[in-house]
């Protein structure tokens, strides 16, 4: 499998070079993507947690007596 | 106000796509610098891919707020990432329209001063369903030094897929 590469542009000379990853940029590319897979992880989580409290409120709501329409309201 | 765009250097990613667009050896000699650029990722996994911006080959102290809308919906938030959009992706669980970009501008006032540098993102995804993001963002490099290059990747480890470009612009305070 060939290295991934990346496009240097010198802004000086206006030469463009295709360049190959080295082993510490891969290194850390991957690391990169792992640090954001697990923020993403906790966003979704996070996200989720947030979405069954609301539900769970609406419901309780509801459970009062309240209307579909007066539980929107509150929310606006 | 600025008015005086000069195209400063351009790039398309070839056969294959690339990891990275990186612009080196940026001259001093013009007041502000805006990159536009039309991306895609070639991610598969997950929603979503980011695009991220290194300065000086820096991907920290970055921080933002943005706001953010889907097509249905509206929010905001802030992070302290180097994150200044999201792209289009070739697979995952969105499914975004085949061969649709991204399309970002990155506005950078007084990027060759001596302050802290900051960073106005506007960038929005093309997608042929009702799902699209549009981003604004405000964000700030907390450092000093002169900019004199501007690295653009995914956040994912992806790479940015073919026909991916990126174009440099120096503007002049007329």
């Amino acid at each position: 499998m060939s290295r991934p590469t990346r496009i240097e542009v010198n802004c000086e000379t206006g030469v463009e070079t295709i360049i190959e990853l080295t082993d510490a940029e891969i290194a850390q590319r991957e690391a990169d993507a792992a640090a954001w897979a697990a923020k993403q992880a906790e966003e979704d989580v996070a996200k989720a947690v947030a979405e069954e409290a609301k539900a769970s409120a609406q419901a309780k709501l509801a459970a009062l007596g309240l209307t579909a329409d007066e539980i929107a309201a509150l929310s606006k | 106000m600025p008015n005086t765009f000069t195209l400063i250097a351009s790039s398309t990613a070839g056969a294959g796509g690339t990891a990275a667009f990186n612009f080196t050896s940026i001259p001093s000699t013009f007041t502000d610098l805006c990159i536009i650029t039309s991306l895609r990722s070639e991610r598969t996994t997950g929603g979503t891919d980011n695009l991220r911006l290194e300065i000086n080959s820096s991907s920290g102290n970055f921080s933002y707020i943005y706001l953010e809308g889907t097509g249905s919906a509206a929010t905001s938030g802030s992070d302290t990432t180097n994150i200044v959009g999201y792209l289009t992706q070739d697979g995952g669980t969105v499914g975004w329209t085949a061969n649709t970009f991204t399309s970002t501008s990155i506005y950078i006032p007084n990027y060759a001063g001596s302050n802290n540098k900051s960073i106005s993102v506007d960038t929005v995804t093309e997608n042929s369903a009702v799902l699209a993001y549009s981003y604004l963002f405000a964000s700030l490099w907390s450092q000093t030094a002169a900019i004199t290059s501007l690295t653009l990747k995914t956040g994912s480890g992806s790479d940015l897929t073919q026909y991916s470009t990126a174009y440099l612009y120096g503007i002049v305070k007329s």
